[in-house]
């Protein structure tokens, strides 16, 4: 079997499709492969870790399949973009169900608190977060190369990550309050946007990704 | 900065072709659907719909394969809709390539359908399409309806709403059937009072003749994106003009 360009993780939550095809789009004659398989994740160059629905079925689902540590030791060791979910489940504790995540990151998962939320006009801001928002760069990092600062991604989600260490941080958005949209810290990367979804700035971060050595 | 309000250009398919109608009926052809959706895509779409009008059995591959082929080439989020009747539809249409799967006279005739699809794949990804018409017979003013717009249920749009919430629906998709295809502008107080009802988005559709027709969708009936067939499926606008009118309205979008 030719070598693992990209895996893409899959524990069995929804639909992977979006994530390998825009890969495939950026990346055309690298090996994506859609797995759940511990030794595929192992011996892959990099790793995608996405993730969609509510966080406790992810941890259980990721669990049932023996994934955690293969996951764990890809993002401490090869280059790695956690998205939505994937990026939550690298913290601490999330409020979603009130389960312990992987604790690469010191911090927790929070829920907006849509009563409190208006926008500028007074309106009131819904739940899930959910369309284009803009991402402002809070660190200089190869994954944010050829994107503008305050380039649109497109994000629906419900909670956010809110890391102890600020300088893991390397992006946020606005709903209504600054929120981290973005985590990097030496190999990893990890988003709460969706680039796959994103249009242009999106393939532009896979891309990015793609062709990434950290150092 | 921060979110933007999304225009959502709607492609009714039936037949592998993209139709729109007046009022439910009298179906015009208007083109190819990867065409189509490209076009959108280049113009700046936030998202794309896709309904299967007809949605019968026989047709059923026929829309799993357009949107294999959309999501192929165009990566922003795309809904499907129309015949969606159990969990395994929402499966078949999320595993093609759709982000989000809509769902309307299923979810009046077998609500669970809707918790448990919400329950299997997230709230994120279900939609539920509320088709809704003013009615004077009724101790509410917006009554349900289903199968295309055909049979009345007795349900008041609000509070339907609010249920289809409670149960696991992340966005909502409010249809004014007295609108739909009229070009007269969107039922704009059905929508503020869902809009002010529930916690999730709500995505205004039916009824959009001209571009402030857009803007009154957000700031009179609290549109948190706005759909529209005909003004872009026959060229009269762009998806980029009526971005850049809503922008010169006080209405933050994507340019």
């Amino acid at each position: 079997m030719s070598k693992i360009n990209i895996a893409v993780v899959d524990y069995g939550m929804g639909n992977l499709r979006s994530v390998s095809q825009a890969l495939e789009h950026v990346a055309p004659g690298k090996n994506i492969v859609v797995t759940s398989q511990p030794d595929e994740v192992a011996s892959a160059e990099r790793v995608v870790f996405p993730g969609q629905g509510a966080m406790p079925d992810c941890i259980r689902e990721l669990d049932a399949r023996g994934l955690r540590n293969a996951v764990i030791d890809a993002a401490k060791h090869k280059p790695f973009l956690g998205i939505c979910i994937g990026l939550q489940m690298l913290f601490e504790y999330s409020e979603e169900g009130a389960v312990p995540g992987l604790g690469l990151f010191k911090g927790n998962v929070k829920r907006f608190a849509s009563a409190t939320m208006v926008d500028a006009h007074g309106e009131k801001l819904k739940v899930p977060h959910m369309g284009w928002n803009q991402v402002y760069q809070a660190q200089a990092h190869p994954l944010w190369c050829g994107i503008e600062d305050g380039a649109r991604f497109y994000y629906v989600h419900s909670y956010y990550v809110q890391p102890e260490d600020e300088a893991v941080i390397a992006g946020f958005s606005n709903y209504p309050g600054r929120f981290s949209c973005a985590i990097a810290k030496n190999n990893l990367f990890a988003v709460q946007f969706h680039p796959e979804k994103s249009a242009q700035a999106g393939l532009q971060l896979l891309s990015n990704f793609v062709n990434w050595t950290p150092n | 900065m921060g979110l933007a309000k999304r225009i959502i250009p709607c492609l009714d398919v039936t037949n592998g072709r993209v139709v729109k109608g007046v009022n439910f009926l009298e179906l015009r052809d208007a083109g190819d659907p990867v065409e189509i959706a490209r076009r959108y895509d280049e113009q700046g779409a936030d998202e794309l719909t896709f309904l299967d009008i007809t949605a019968s059995s026989d047709n059923r591959g026929l829309i799993l394969h357009i949107i294999e082929e959309v999501a192929s080439q165009v990566f922003i989020p795309l809904t499907v809709g129309g015949g969606v009747r159990e969990v395994d539809d929402v499966r078949r249409l999320l595993n093609a390539g759709a982000d989000k799967v809509s769902i309307n006279t299923t979810a009046v005739l077998n609500p669970a359908m809707v918790q448990a699809a919400a329950g299997r794949f997230g709230s994120q990804c279900i939609v539920v399409a509320i088709d809704a018409k003013k009615v004077d017979n009724q101790p509410f003013e917006w009554e349900v309806f289903t199968h295309g717009g055909r049979k009345a249920t007795g349900l008041d749009a609000v509070k339907w709403a609010e249920y289809m919430v409670s149960l696991g629906a992340g966005e909502l998709l409010v249809t004014s059937m007295d609108r739909d295809g009229t070009k007269i502008g969107f039922n704009n107080p059905l929508n503020r009072a869902i809009s002010n009802a529930v916690e999730v988005p709500i995505i205004a559709s039916g009824g959009v003749g001209n571009l402030q027709h857009l803007v009154d969708g957000v700031k009179e009936g609290g549109a948190d994106a706005v759909l529209a067939a005909s003004i872009f499926h026959y060229g009269e606008y762009t998806v980029k003009q009526a971005k850049e009118y809503m922008a010169q309205h006080g209405i933050e979008v994507r340019l």
